[in-house]
Parts: C-alpha cells; sequence; structure tokens
C-alpha cells in the first residue's frame, strides 16, 4: 500500500451554531487521485479550505507526509477554490507567472512553467488575453493553470470539474492522472459521479460533516446489496417466489431485476431461471457510485 | 520530477516586492493613469497662467498727496497713465490723517515732503511701477534743481548721478513680505494637490482590496502570501504609484511656474514640494491602512461607497477647513492645533510650512504623531484586513472583527 501523503484528522468545525464538520478523518495517499463527494453543504469546501489554511478549524489536525501542515507546506499546495478567483484585468500568461513568483518560483522557472501549462492546457492563443475576455471554459482552464503552476506536491481541487465541456474534462483528467502518476497526490471534489468513479483511486462521500463512506470504488461498490440481472423471456411473472433473501427490483419487459441480500444463492436463481425456459442474460450488477451515494445519502436521511 | 525542482523562495520580502510590483505595472499601464496625470498638469498650468495675468494686472491705485507733493498730481497722474497705470490721487491736508488712511487700506500709498525729496508711506509694500513713477517724477525735479544751479565747471556725469541717487523714501507700516502671496499660492496649490492624491490613491487602495475579495483571488493568493505580505505590497505599490504621480506634476508645476514668472521664490517652491511628498507619503500611509481595513468589510464593489464615504469625508473636511484657514496665514491658534491633529497633518502642515508659519517644533510634534498614528493603523487596520478579507459574504461589522478570537 502506498505511503500516506496526507491526513485529514479528526477536523472540526462550527460556524455558530452551525457544525460543518464533525471529527472529519480520512487520508489521501502518495500518487492517488482521492475524489471527495457530498452533496451540497455536507462540508466538502470547507474542509479544503482548512487543508489550505485559508479557515481555521476548531479541532483536530491536518498532517502532509506526518508533518503538520503549517505556512511553508501550504506554499507548496496547489489550490482551486469553490469560487474562482484571479484578476479579471490581468492577461493569461501574466497572471500565472505572477502566481509562480508569489510561490517561491525564480523568475525563468515561472515563465517556462507558465507557457506550458498554457500550450498543455490548450490556451496558446489566449496567452495574452485578459481573463475577463476569455470563455467560462477557458476561464477555468486558466483557474487550473494557475494551481499547476508552481509545480505543487499536493493538489486540493474544489469542483475542477463543473461547468466543462467534455473535451476539457478530458484534457483535465489527462492532466489530473499525469500529476498523480508524477507522485502528486491529488484531491477533488465533484458532483459528477460518473467521473469520479472513472477517475479516481479512492473515494470518500461526505454527509453531514462526517466521512460515511471511504475507500477504493471496488470496495464501495462491494458493500451494497448486488443485483441480478435475468432475461428470460418465457418466464411467468412470480418465477423467484420460491427463492429466499431474493427480492425484484424491478422488470424490464423479459429482463428482470433482482435484489440479493446476504445469503441468497445465485446458483439457486440460475436454476429457477432455467427451468422456465431459455436465459440469455444471467449476470451479476454491482450498484454504481451514483445508486451507491444516492443509498448512502437516503439511508441517513431515513436514520435521522 | 520532484527531484529535478529548484528550491523555492521562503523570503518575506519578495512577496512583498512581487505584489507592490503588480501594482505599479497595472495602474502606470493604465490609460487613465495617463490621462489623469496629463490633465492635472493642464489644470495646473492653466491656474499658473491665470494667476500670471491677475497679478501683473494693473490694479487701481489711490495715491495720497500731502503738503508740496500735492503739487505732483497732474504730472503724477500723467507719467501713470502712460505706463498703463490707473492712478487717482487724493489731496491729504494732515499727515496723520494720512496715515490712518493707509493703515485702513483706504490709501495705497500716501506721498508727502517736497518734489525734490518725496517719501512714500505704505501699509506693506509699494507696487514697483508706481515706485518708477514717482522716481522719474522726484528725478526729474531734482535735475531741474541741479540744471537752475549750473555751475559750467560742474561734470555733467555728475549731475547725472546726483539724479539717479534721487529715489523716493518709502516706509511702510506693516513690516513688507513680498513673498507672502507666492506663499499663499504654492501653499493652496500643495494642499490641493495632497488632497487629490490622497483621496484618489487611498480610494484606489479600498477598491483594489474589494477587487481582490469580490473575485476570489484573494483566497488563492492567501494561500501562498500572508495576509500582511498582501496587504503591504499593495500599499507600497499604489503609493509608489502616486509618489511619482506627484512628483511629476509638482515637478512640471514649479518648473513652469518658475519660467514664466508667476512666482520668482523657486527656492521655497521647491522645498515645499520636497515637504510636500513627504506629507503625501505620511498621510498616504495613514489613510491607505483606513481604506484598507475599510475595503475588506465588503465583499462587492457596489457596497464600496458605503465604507469609503466616512473616510473621504475626513479627508474632504480637512481640505476644505484647510483653503478657507491657511490664506489668514497659518500662525492663529485653530490653524495650528488642526495641524498638529494626525489625520489633518498630512494636509495642513505642509500647507504652513510652504507659508514658512510653522515653527520647527510644530513640524517636529505633527511627525511625530503623523508616525504613531501610523504605528497605530498598522496594528488596527492589519487586524481588521486580516480578520475580514476572508469573510466572503455580507458586510463584516467592525464589533465582529474585535469579538472574535482568530
Amino acid at each position: 500500500m502506498p505511503a500516506t501523503a496526507l491526513e485529514i484528522d479528526g477536523i472540526g468545525k462550527r460556524y455558530g451554531d452551525i457544525v460543518a464538520l464533525r471529527d472529519l478523518t480520512f487520508e489521501v495517499r502518495a500518487a492517488e487521485l482521492f475524489g471527495f463527494v457530498g452533496s451540497n453543504g455536507a462540508g466538502k469546501t470547507t474542509a479544503m479550505r482548512i487543508v489550505l489554511g485559508v479557515l481555521a478549524a476548531d479541532t483536530g489536525e491536518v498532517r502532509f507526509r506526518g508533518a503538520p501542515v503549517d505556512f511553508t507546506t501550504r506554499r507548496r499546495i496547489g489550490y482551486m477554490p469553490e469560487e474562482r478567483g484571479l484578476y479579471p484585468k490581468m492577461a493569461v500568461l501574466d497572471q500565472l507567472v505572477y502566481l509562480a513568483e508569489l510561490h517561491g518560483m525564480e523568475v525563468n522557472g515561472a515563465h517556462r512553467a507558465a507557457e506550458d501549462l498554457i500550450a498543455r492546457l490548450g490556451l496558446r492563443d489566449r496567452r495574452g488575453d485578459e481573463v475577463q475576455k476569455l470563455s467560462l471554459g477557458n476561464q477555468q482552464r486558466v483557474q487550473l493553470a494557475a494551481a499547476l503552476v508552481h509545480q505543487p506536491d499536493l493538489l486540493v481541487l474544489d469542483e475542477p470539474f463543473s461547468g466543462l465541456d467534455p473535451v476539457a474534462v478530458d484534457v483535465l483528467s489527462e492532466v489530473l492522472r499525469e500529476r498523480a502518476a508524477a507522485g502528486v497526490p491529488v484531491i477533488f471534489s465533484s458532483h459528477q459521479l460518473d467521473l469520479v468513479e472513472r477517475l479516481c483511486d479512492r473515494v470518500g462521500i461526505i454527509r453531514s460533516g462526517r466521512m460515511v463512506a471511504c475507500g477504493t470504488v471496488d470496495e464501495l461498490r462491494s458493500t451494497g446489496d448486488a443485483e441480478l440481472v435475468v432475461d428470460a423471456p418465457s418466464a411467468p411473472a412470480g418465477w423467484t417466489a420460491g427463492l429466499s433473501s431474493v427480492e425484484v427490483a424491478r422488470t424490464e419487459g423479459s429482463v428482470t431485476v433482482l435484489r440479493l441480500r446476504d445469503g441468497a444463492d445465485d446458483q439457486a436463481v440460475l436454476r429457477a431461471a432455467l427451468a422456465t425456459g431459455p436465459v440469455h442474460e444471467f449476470s451479476r450488477r454491482r450498484p454504481t457510485l451514483t445508486e451507491l451515494f444516492r443509498n448512502v445519502v437516503s439511508t441517513e436521511e431515513r436514520a435521522r | 520530477m520532484t527531484a529535478t525542482r529548484p528550491p523555492l523562495s521562503t523570503s518575506a520580502v519578495r512577496p512583498v516586492w512581487l505584489i507592490a510590483r503588480r501594482e505599479l505595472r497595472s495602474r502606470l499601464r493604465s490609460k487613465a493613469f495617463l490621462l489623469g496625470t496629463l490633465a492635472t498638469v493642464v489644470v495646473i498650468a492653466g491656474y499658473l497662467m491665470l494667476q500670471g495675468a491677475v497679478f501683473s494686472n494693473a490694479s487701481r491705485s489711490t495715491v495720497g498727496l500731502n503738503g508740496q507733493a500735492t503739487a505732483l498730481a497732474g504730472p503724477l497722474t500723467d507719467s501713470a497713465r502712460s505706463l498703463g497705470l490707473d492712478v487717482s490721487t487724493v489731496d491729504v491736508s494732515d499727515l496723520a490723517d494720512g496715515e490712518r488712511r493707509v493703515a485702513d487700506e483706504e490709501l495705497d500709498v500716501l506721498v508727502s515732503g517736497a518734489p525734490a525729496s518725496l517719501h512714500a508711506l505704505v501699509l506693506k509694500d509699494i507696487d514697483d511701477d508706481l515706485r518708477n513713477v514717482l522716481n522719474g517724477l522726484m528725478q526729474r525735479q531734482v535735475l531741474v534743481g541741479q540744471l537752475a544751479e549750473a555751475d559750467p565747471e560742474q561734470d555733467p556725469q555728475e549731475i547725472l548721478r546726483i539724479v539717479a541717487d534721487a529715489t523716493v523714501d518709502v516706509r511702510s507700516i506693516e513690516t513688507p513680505d513680498p513673498e507672502r502671496g507666492q506663499r499663499t499660492g504654492v501653499a493652496l496649490v500643495l494642499i490641493a494637490l495632497l488632497y487629490f492624491s490622497l483621496l484618489l490613491y487611498g480610494t484606489m487602495v479600498a477598491q483594489g482590496v474589494i477587487e481582490e475579495k469580490s473575485s476570489r483571488v484573494v483566497e488563492i493568493l492567501l494561500a501562498t502570501v500572508r495576509p500582511w505580505q498582501l496587504l503591504a505590497g499593495k500599499v507600497i505599490g499604489i503609493g509608489l504609484v502616486g509618489l511619482a504621480q506627484l512628483a511629476v506634476i509638482g515637478g512640471i508645476g514649479v518648473t513652469l511656474a518658475s519660467v514664466t514668472g508667476v512666482i520668482t521664490i523657486s527656492g521655497i517652491a521647491t522645498g515645499s514640494l520636497i515637504w510636500g511628498l513627504v506629507w503625501y507619503l505620511l498621510g498616504y500611509a495613514f489613510y491607505a491602512l483606513v481604506f484598507a481595513a475599510s475595503g475588506a468589510l465588503v465583499s462587492r464593489q457596489e457596497e464600496a461607497q458605503a465604507v469609503i464615504m466616512p473616510v473621504t469625508m475626513v479627508v474632504a473636511i480637512g481640505f476644505v477647513l484647510a483653503i478657507s484657514l491657511l490664506p489668514g496665514g497659518g500662525t492663529d491658534s485653530t490653524t495650528t492645533l488642526l495641524s498638529l491633529i494626525p489625520p489633518l497633518s498630512p494636509i495642513f502642515m505642509p500647507g504652513r510650512m510652504a507659508l514658512g508659519a510653522a515653527p520647527a517644533w510644530q513640524i517636529a510634534l505633527s511627525l511625530v504623531l503623523t508616525v504613531a498614528a501610523i504605528a497605530a493603523m498598522v496594528w488596527l487596520g492589519g487586524r481588521i484586513y486580516r480578520t475580514a478579507v476572508l469573510r466572503i459574504g455580507t458586510r463584516v461589522r467592525l464589533r465582529e472583527v474585535f469579538t472574535r478570537s482568530h
């Protein structure tokens, strides 16, 4: 297992009477893409701002490579805030060079890094334009470049994919994978769960300021109820009646989707299906992250 | 990848300089700055030309004539008219009465004595043209006398010398201060420039702070620089822009005024300008911090006016008081007191100094008080800025800044 890079240890934050985070604990490993998902207001942005030190936690500690995150460490973090922030009247290249220098790069290195990213993100034609004159998608690319330009040791990106077209999403995904492969852990939040599922090594689901599920996508998916898709055209309604721990989730034409609970025997289901006639499809389907997320969120809601 | 990366600078000063340089570049390059500077130069040049015209315009003088001098009424009016002066004469029978009328500014000049030995009494100073007219009349009288008792053996050069030596004896009731008018002019132009600079560049600091808040760029910046570095860089950068502009405008103003002859005290004007620049820096440092702290309280440009207004009012009131009080000489107790109050010193004190009305101890005291006020604002304004600058959303109340622990 790769070494732990970033540790969020028992972080709590209150805004007056509202508890934004309670005992939030998780870790991001080296060279890992970590997806941070949760409903609006679950605490994702608060957690990220605390990591960056733009907000102070009431309790708990954030550690990077074993040491508490301090000002010097933070300068080595690439940050993309939820509310996009750039100087509207500054040219793209000037802006990136300026931010790179502020992070401590020397002037030539800053220029090289800025030019490289501009080319990589397809902004070469717009490098001399004021940021406010760019399309929203391009502004977003500049914002990402601003987070990457000082070649950070850790990337913290709040909703980096929102508002991007599919091509930009692909470019951004590739850049993030590349950085992670180079050893830079990436933590990002997103509501695009299919994207998170495709891209991330590990995922954390936050709800009401607390981590409710955390692990690899496979681990998370295996925790939910498995589904069985059976296409048996000749099967009469109620053919599963004799099977224990199996219930019909829905039927779509000749296809029956069954939900198997613990202890269910899928081979018994197959035998029952074959007994009705031909079986065209028999497959186990695990829940998608979206379904899992809905499930986690609604479970919590029911539990309230 | 990580291994080949050059080490990052950890200097605390470098970010301040980078931030200041960004402010300098973006402001100096803007058209608004160039046009603004140009417009100010034009306005000052226009003012100076107007002043020049007003100064050189012949004013109407009333001359009182006493005793034998009454005989000069006709010749005086005539020669004055030939020089473009408008002079009216009044016969004054009683010398003491004449002196009183000069003191009351009813008469500009009281001329007495024999035509060959004239005495002129004025309140402060005699108009140069009028002095020449009187000298001319007197020299003609002396020449006539010399010629009447002409001695054929007398050297004509000797006669000319005697004639040339005959000049009207001018006596002033008050000590003449030929520079007073010019000094007042310099003082007023200076405080007007200081007023505009403090207001313009102070407001610019507030708007810069709000711009960073409203565009949210502050969140990115504060993830890598400390609030004090951001604040210091911004204040220094904009302050240097203002200093450069003030120095250029002031330099052009003093040069133009000296070349066109509007002022003959270019030494005093230059000294006043240099002190003006010093006071600009002090005043700007104070107000920039106040403006920055005010700007940090709001998140949108639309709310800017509400927080900037109270500060601009203080500057404006200071300016209005200064332009109405300083022409009185700058030595009265009200002016003295106001010039020692730190928020007003940067406008009042350079004005009083240009007038030559401020004793050294008062200058020193106001400098000490102003520097102390700046130090207090560094603490207070820095604290407000640090607490409020990341609070996006509703306007931050000052009370919250001081009740919150962070």
